[in-house]
């Protein structure tokens, strides 16, 4: 068992990465990713707000929607929706220092891929409450790790002395091609185990 | 707005000069996701065209009747069904390419260009022209994917809709069709796109002032 979750959670943070595998939540990778402190609090909002979705949907897959298979989707979205808006109103009354760390990026954060991504994987794999929050907590560091790594390079590039027409986005999605070719190299990582 | 001149500006606009994916970066989960090869593309560009289409159709019928405190969740709510019904029917009928792009249809949803779509047009504007906007955006998008779709299709694996086209000789690349190729691609396609965009307006104020 305790294998079982260690793999569901390398497999998700470095050899299935949300998003240089899966390209999920590409957009505020290539957006927001300047600066190393706005990256890291970014990424702890993702794990975060995984974590949410991962209870969140494991508790409509059980409860709910064997009733109405149907209805997945719109009730993933509303649910996850008005479950972090709840959750940021609490925050925000108990924790003021989260919070500021936090707040932010949170309403940001419901409508990514990611997120959904991540609840429509975790039910399609047929995880479990456990599984999934080990899931989500791979998922969300996953996307951390690349956000971090990403904004690192970004920070280096801007002194370089770059032609016109690749910078912005072209270039970020290089770099972004070259940092997914390094992760690919994970996968040989536990066939051989 | 009521010339014929409008009207088919509000459509070529889609195409070229805010096209979605190389000029917008919207929908990129998508773009780069189900692209390695050129049928993926094309399912997913026909599926997103079709979820925009009528998306934008509900929404500029509906566009005095929503509520403005409430618009976001209610777009939110109208694309969901349209992506539930594009869902449940490319499962019946084309259950094979349903099975290759999975999950990436139902995440249609949070495509950002199909919400940004409706805020930015279809709740403005009458039922004509929100349609306009809707195929002109929708078929850029699907451009787009088929591009990126053709070009890794034919460096990964040599063929072109699995038909193969270089011959036995040609030692595919393999990388192209996996995840970084999809961002290469995007990357080069995007470089190519800049350039072009550059030349033009070079092009255009040296006229502009002889």
């Amino acid at each position: 068992m305790a294998q079982e979750l260690l793999w569901i959670f390398i497999s998700a943070l470095l050899i299935n990465n949300f998003t240089l595998a899966y390209f999920l939540g590409i957009c505020p990778f290539l957006g927001v990713s300047n600066k190393l402190d706005t990256a890291l609090r970014l990424g702890l909002a993702n794990i975060f707000v995984m974590i949410i979705t991962a209870v969140a949907a494991w508790a409509l897959n059980t409860f709910v929607l064997i009733y109405a298979p149907y209805l997945r989707l719109i009730s993933f979205i509303i649910v996850i929706a008005s479950t972090v808006q709840f959750v940021e109103m609490a925050i925000k009354k108990w924790s003021p220092e989260l919070f500021k760390a936090l707040g932010i990026f949170l309403p940001l954060i419901t409508t990514n891929c990611a997120i959904l991504g991540l609840a429509l994987f975790a039910t399609n794999k047929g995880y479990g409450l456990i599984e999934g929050i080990v899931y989500a907590l791979g998922a969300g560091g996953g996307v951390t790790l690349a956000l971090i790594l990403m904004a690192g390079i970004r920070e280096e590039t801007r002194v370089l002395d770059i032609p016109d027409v690749v910078k912005g986005t072209a270039l970020s999605l290089i770099v972004a091609g070259i940092l997914s070719m390094a992760f690919m190299g994970f996968a040989g990582m536990f066939s051989a185990a | 707005m009521n010339t014929p001149d409008a009207h088919w500006d509000v459509f070529l606009k889609g195409l070229w000069k805010e096209n979605p994916v190389f000029v917008a970066v919207l929908g990129m989960c998508p773009t780069l996701a189900v692209t390695n090869t050129a049928i993926n593309s094309l399912a997913m560009g026909a599926a997103t065209f079709f979820v925009l289409f009528f998306s934008s159709l509900l929404v500029s019928l509906l566009r005095k009747v929503i509520a403005k405190q409430v618009r976001i969740t209610t777009y939110i709510v109208i694309i969901a069904t349209f992506v539930s019904l594009v869902d449940m029917l490319l499962a019946a009928l084309v259950p094979d390419i349903h099975k290759e792009l999975g999950a990436f249809i139902a995440l249609i949803v949070v495509n950002c260009l199909i919400l940004g779509r409706q805020e930015a047009f279809a709740a403005k504007n009458r039922v004509g022209p929100a349609l306009l906007d809707a195929a002109g955006m929708g078929l850029g998008f699907s451009m787009a994917l088929l591009m990126i779709g053709v070009v890794r299709e034919l460096l990964g694996s040599g063929s072109l809709f699995n038909i193969p086209v270089f011959g036995s000789s040609f030692e595919p690349w393999i990388v192209m069709i996996l995840p970084p190729g999809g961002f290469f691609t995007l990357g080069f396609l995007l470089l190519i796109f800049n350039a072009v965009a550059q030349r033009r307006a070079v092009a255009s104020s040296v006229t502009s002032q002889s």
